[in-house]
């Protein structure tokens, strides 16, 4: 159809994709974040269950809902694996390249699947903190994975906004 | 990187029905059968060497361009060019008309869903000799209307390229309307039109069509990939695209891909032998699968026109909430093979711009499934995918995250 590309993906990327790990809605969430979006073909839904352990701000559960390729259902479902039981601290530090690494090395054109994930995911502990005090850890600046979910989110908005045809 | 663990981990489903004859496919063992003297026991020689095994190479060569003729009418032997693609014979066409005009600033007419072999040499042509490229709209269901072609026309347009059945969405355009307004308009211009998914579906005869180049590939009626065949009207000029030593044709140099050329040869007569029956009955299939889409799962679009106007072998389900390159990999594990018009399997994560130009969303184009029918698909393969489909939609339905449960994102 269009120019095309392989997809070497990895053994892992099908086994996550057969059978997900931590999949769907969540009922009352802590806290739920979205990024990418129906017209990029790539959105990630997170939600999040957090509870206080010991004075620490532990994830205790995670879930995901992911419209988009293989990659992208595989990311998101690894995302969650990685998180759940992590303090929300530790859970700041994960990189897409992490989510990539631990999917085999996503194909380079997939790289954006795991970002998506992490922005996901810094958006949720982002509006976590919504209106209390910012700990210490927590930049006030956008990390890079945060930006760049941004920037596809806003590309596909220019395209929209260019073409009437397809509003 | 090897795929060789990917395909361990996808494992050998109990039934497989190949479904992705747009991109390629499997050869019939007729077909394989006649190339495998051309390797090593005849003909293996050089079409244009005098002797024995080149003679050989020669007349094989030469018969199935003789066979061509009869099915296109297309006036002798010496009006056929082989390649080794579709691509290629298009950027003959394309390229080779374009700088054989002699023209700086003119202009190449395009329909906005021309196979990309069409679209990109276009472009490239402008690039090269400062012409205009137009990509004509069509309508929503692909086609493109005489009226709107006619209004691009004039005094500079060096070509006109429409296909003759459109590759994703089986849309089968009126060339010969089309044919008549250009030439009305300006009967310098010349007419191609890329016949790769109408040879062996729809009639074609040049004389009646009235085209000045037509383009065919071997491995859209089950031949082998390596063949492609450009039609070009005695008296149209072409320039040479490719540079090197000449073989029995002047417009395509090096050695002719002699078996593939005798595989396409069988291929064609197996299409073309009790024609109207055969297209009747994967006609049939094809609606068998389209409404049993359509009918099955909620939430669907067909790309594409319905009936008589779409091609016998063409289903193209926007399948809406899920993304098809999962739907394509979902599919596969139940040995179902399709392809899909979504931005995630194309370099420039760009949606198919067939699709888009049909007025398709983003969204509508990611979830697309195209599934390409032939007279080797049983009911039972088409039952099989009636019953797997649906499931498959339904799993990742249940992943997504965009849904109508969802209303705001």
């Amino acid at each position: 159809m269009s120019s095309r590309i392989p997809l070497p993906y990895s053994p892992k990327v099908l086994k996550y994709f057969k059978n997900p790990k931590n999949l769907g809605p969540m009922e009352n969430p802590t806290v739920e974040a979205m990024a990418g979006s129906p017209a990029c073909g790539d959105m990630i839904r997170l939600y999040l269950r957090i509870a206080d352990v010991g004075g620490e701000e532990v994830i205790k559960e995670a879930t995901f809902e992911s419209y988009g390729c293989a990659a992208n259902i595989a990311a998101a479902s690894v995302l969650t694996e990685l998180i759940k039981g992590k303090t929300i601290k530790e859970a700041w530090k994960i990189s897409w390249k992490e989510i990539s690494d631990e999917l085999g090395g996503l194909p380079p054109i997939k790289y954006h699947c795991s970002i998506l994930a992490v922005g996901a995911l810094k958006r949720a502990v982002r509006a976590y903190y919504g209106g209390k005090e910012l700990p210490p850890w927590l930049p006030k600046e956008l990390t890079a994975e945060e930006r760049q979910t941004m920037e596809e989110e806003e590309m596909i908005e220019r395209i929209y906004g260019r073409s009437p045809k397809m509003k | 990187m090897s795929v060789e663990g990917l395909l361990r981990e996808h494992g050998q489903p109990e039934r497989e029905v190949y479904f992705d004859h747009e991109n390629s496919g499997w050869v019939p063992p007729e077909v394989v059968e006649a190339m495998l003297p051309y390797f090593n026991r005849k003909g293996f020689g050089h079409p244009s060497i005098t002797n024995k095994p080149g003679w050989e190479a020669y007349e094989a060569v030469w018969r199935v361009k003789e066979h061509l003729v009869k099915e296109l009418n297309a006036g002798g032997p010496q009006n056929l060019v082989f390649t080794h693609s579709g691509t290629e014979a298009n950027n003959l066409a394309v390229l080779g008309s374009a700088i054989a005009s002699g023209r700086k600033g003119g202009k190449v007419i395009v329909s906005s869903v021309e196979h990309l072999s069409v679209i990109f040499p276009a472009e490239f042509a402008a690039k090269l000799l400062g012409m205009k490229v137009i990509k004509v709209p069509v309508d929503e269901e692909g086609f493109v209307d005489p009226e709107v072609l006619s209004a691009y026309m004039d005094k500079d347009t060096v070509l006109v390229s429409v296909q003759a059945v459109n590759h994703e969405i089986g849309t089968i355009q009126r060339v010969k309307e089309l044919v008549k307004v250009v030439k009305e308009n300006n009967p310098e211009a010349l007419f191609h039109t890329d016949a790769c998914d109408a040879f062996g579906r729809i009639k074609l005869d040049v004389k009646e069509l009235g085209v000045d180049l037509l383009t065919l590939s071997s491995h859209k009626i089950l031949g082998p990939k390596g063949v492609g065949v450009l039609y070009v009207k005695e008296g149209v000029k072409l320039e040479p695209v490719i540079r090197g030593q000449l073989s029995t044709q002047t417009l395509w140099p090096g050695v002719e891909n002699v078996p593939a050329i005798v595989g396409f040869g069988k291929a064609m007569e197996l299409a073309f032998k009790d024609f109207s029956n055969q297209v009747r009955r994967v006609k049939s299939l094809r609606d068998k699968l389209l409404n049993g889409l359509l009918n099955e799962v909620p939430e669907t679009l067909l790309n594409g026109p319905k009936g008589d106007l779409r091609a016998p072998d063409n289903v193209n389900i926007s399948f809406l909430y899920v993304e098809g390159e999962a739907v394509t990999v979902e599919l596969s594990l139940k040995g179902i093979y399709a392809s899909s018009g979504s931005a995630c399997t194309s370099r420039i994560l760009e949606p198919s711009h067939v699709l888009l130009a049909i007025g398709r969303k983003h969204e509508e184009a990611h979830g697309s499934i195209l599934f390409k029918i032939t007279r080797y698909h049983t009911d039972g393969d088409i039952d099989y995918a009636l019953q797997v489909v649906p499931e498959a939609i339904k799993r990742l339905r249940s992943i997504s995250s965009l849904k109508p449960s969802h209303p705001k994102q």
